[in-house]
């Protein structure tokens, strides 16, 4: 009964911050509606002009001003598929050891590392690239790939250190932080009770690990993984230092490629016409629909997901 | 207490900073454009500057940009390293000048070959960045360098990936001494590339080249000489195989037909001369015909019109080429010409 009884002041405060909250949050969903707005404003000569033709077209070709989506788009999937591939399995397997299985002693500085390396500038890891991993990719890894893999059109052309793998790789590198973080923590939340109580019947740490922590955090863990798939369909200069930067689209990765920003990225300051322009911001479009698409995608999995675990139970 | 103390401070340095920003404002000079000639234009605002007090503020934000920027008559001028043609220039009410000259050299990495020890004729040249000339010991490479030991090695061709006037320049070179590029590629600051790697920026092409064995690119003379990189000879137009030096950029602009050139619209990529290197190139200033501000018309004049006099030594020193004194002169009298504000010419 005392609770409820308020002040004058307080009302005014209480419905002061209420408004405040609610007009930040409407102010997001602004934002975001005003940027598709603009984007499709400003794309518009570009859709006119090559309507759905756009995204299945590879050609690229500001001479003639005949432009395709085509060769970017693949180029930012596929780049972001190899850096999921690689860096979420490492990630989950990192997380694991820190929460289950290292001596706090251990575990602490190995997660500052992993934070530290989450804060590391993208075109640090552009450089790092470029300077340090292209060469050792070209020198060795490439080599080894086509000695062992032999004609496989998926390891064949020139090794030149730079494409679409170690694009993918420097993708990986990234984004493994971030997920490594996530994920940590949720295996950290899970309650020690109920992993006790798999101790208690008997279970082995794999047993519990599988059973118990992986799915109590799956949630968690998804969401980890699109927080780096995120981070990795978006990144710009990491990319553009070591991909190759053509509009082409190859079997090979080891060729060169070019995804959505780091065409927007090479591109966007000395392109003078109207159309070229136009079609660069449809790029961008395009992306922003994609990471939309993902992330509906991703929700509507997490919803069938903790339905199924829930029946499961 | 202490934190009233520190709100007063921060008060006082806004307020501070305002007015200097004010104050500056009456002695800068806005300009955005070409990325190429950023170095020596911020050498001549520092020497200008250090004398006279004036300041310039120029964004390297590429030459498109330039040209959006003055469209949007967001900078007092704007800056491209490709002309633009009369047509343009009067549909804008813009007049152009040529500022500073530049050299565009191919480059490559042959291990063991030393710089300018292989010779490419122009043909070779666009065939080999059309990739129908594919290995180095390919009989057509052979054939101009008698006595070079060629290696059996793939050409890797590295390219631009930005948008770009050396780009502009290059292809323009290819464009008038190869009819198969001219109806395949063609001429831009960004092109369809028939076949390579891109590298942004001259410093991610010069990176490229350096990495991959077998590669050919090409880059400003500047990023060539800093780099120490292997570059080729080429033959000129006069048939003579000729070596990227300030003298063979020199010898391209004496040669070069500045006076019939409507706009300045020239382009001094395969120029006559027994000297001259063939992918020679001018970057250009931008600036409205008609003024509204007589003083600031002609602060921004001034400040070239001191380059032109005193830059020479500094536009050397970091291996551009300045221009010849009869372009000055021409420049000149096309300010007093063309150039008005309320009537009255800017330039007397």
């Amino acid at each position: 009964m005392q609770r409820r009884v308020h002040t004058r002041a307080q009302a005014l405060a209480e419905s002061t911050f209420h408004g405040t909250a609610l007009t930040c949050a409407v102010f997001v969903l602004v934002a975001m509606v005003a940027i598709f707005a603009e984007l499709v404003r400003n794309s518009h000569l570009s859709l006119a002009k090559f309507g759905w033709g756009f995204l299945t077209s590879a050609a690229w070709n500001p001479v003639t001003g005949d432009y395709g989506a085509a060769s970017s788009i693949f180029g930012t999937l596929v780049s972001t598929a190899i850096a999921l591939l690689i860096a979420v399995p490492l990630s989950l397997a990192i997380a694991l050891f820190l929460v289950e299985m290292a001596h706090p002693r251990v575990a602490r500085p190995v997660g500052y590392a992993i934070e530290l390396l989450a804060a590391i500038p993208s075109i640090i890891y552009g450089m790092w690239g470029l300077f340090v991993l292209a060469p050792f990719m070209a020198d060795h890894v490439q080599p080894y790939l086509q000695r062992v893999f032999g004609n496989l059109p998926l390891f064949s052309g020139p090794p030149m250190g730079i494409g679409m793998l170690s694009a993918g790789l420097v993708l990986a590198l990234m984004v493994l932080p971030f997920i490594t973080a996530v994920v940590r923590d949720i295996f950290a939340l899970v309650p020690t009770v109920m992993k006790e109580a798999g101790y208690g019947m008997g279970a082995t740490t794999w047993e519990v690990t599988r059973k118990v922590t992986l799915r109590h955090g799956m949630r968690g863990v998804l969401g980890g993984v699109f927080l780096g798939l995120g981070r990795a369909i978006g990144e710009t200069m990491a990319v553009t230092f070591v991909i190759g930067n053509d509009h082409r689209i190859a079997a090979s990765l080891f060729a060169s490629g070019n995804t959505i920003s780091s065409t927007l990225a090479n591109e966007f300051t000395e392109a003078s016409q109207p159309l070229y322009l136009s079609a660069l911001v449809e790029l961008g479009l395009i992306l922003f629909v994609i990471t939309f698409l993902i992330q509906i995608a991703a929700q509507l999995w997490l919803k069938r997901m903790s339905r199924r675990l829930g029946t499961d139970k | 207490m202490t934190r009233r103390l520190g709100w007063l401070t921060l008060i006082a340095l806004v307020a501070l900073a305002l007015t200097a920003g004010m104050a500056a404002a009456q002695k800068t000079l806005n300009g955005a454009g070409a990325t190429f000639p950023y170095p020596v234009y911020a050498r001549w605002a520092a020497a200008y500057a250090a004398q006279t007090g004036v300041k310039l503020n120029y964004q390297s934000i590429g030459s498109g940009g330039g040209i959006a920027q003055i469209k949007a008559k967001t900078v007092d001028f704007g800056a491209s390293d490709a002309p633009l043609t009369k047509q343009e220039l009067d549909e804008i009410g813009l007049i152009q000048w040529p500022m500073i000259m530049g050299g565009v050299v191919p480059v490559l990495n042959i291990p063991g070959m030393a710089p300018g020890q292989l010779k490419l004729t122009p043909t070779l040249l666009a065939d080999m960045f059309l990739g129908e000339v594919t290995k180095w010991n390919d009989p057509r490479v052979a054939e101009v360098n008698p006595g070079v030991k060629l290696p059996d090695l793939a050409v890797t061709v590295v390219h631009r990936a930005d948008g770009s006037g050396t780009t502009w320049i290059f292809t323009n070179y290819l464009d008038k001494v190869s009819p198969a590029w001219h109806t395949r590629v063609g001429t831009a600051k960004a092109v369809s590339w028939p076949v390579g790697v891109g590298g942004k920026g001259n410093e991610g092409v010069a990176a490229y080249v350096q990495r991959i064995k077998g590669s050919l690119g090409y880059v400003e003379y500047a990023y060539c000489l800093q780099n120490k990189m292997t570059y080729a000879k080429l033959q000129n137009a006069a048939g003579n195989f000729v070596d990227p030096t300030s003298e063979s950029f020199q010898a391209a602009a004496a040669n070069a037909d500045w006076k019939d050139a409507p706009g300045f619209y020239l382009v001094l990529t395969n120029q006559p001369g027994a000297d001259s290197w063939p992918i020679t190139g001018a970057s250009f200033i931008l600036f409205y015909k008609s003024q509204t501000n007589m003083v600031k018309a002609k602060a921004v004049l001034s400040f070239w019109a001191w380059c032109y006099a005193n830059g020479q030594k500094m536009a050397e020193d970091l291996d551009y080429v300045p221009m010849p004194k009869a372009v000055v002169d021409l420049v000149e009298t096309s300010w007093r010409a063309d150039i008005l504000a309320g009537g009255q010419a800017v330039w007397k």
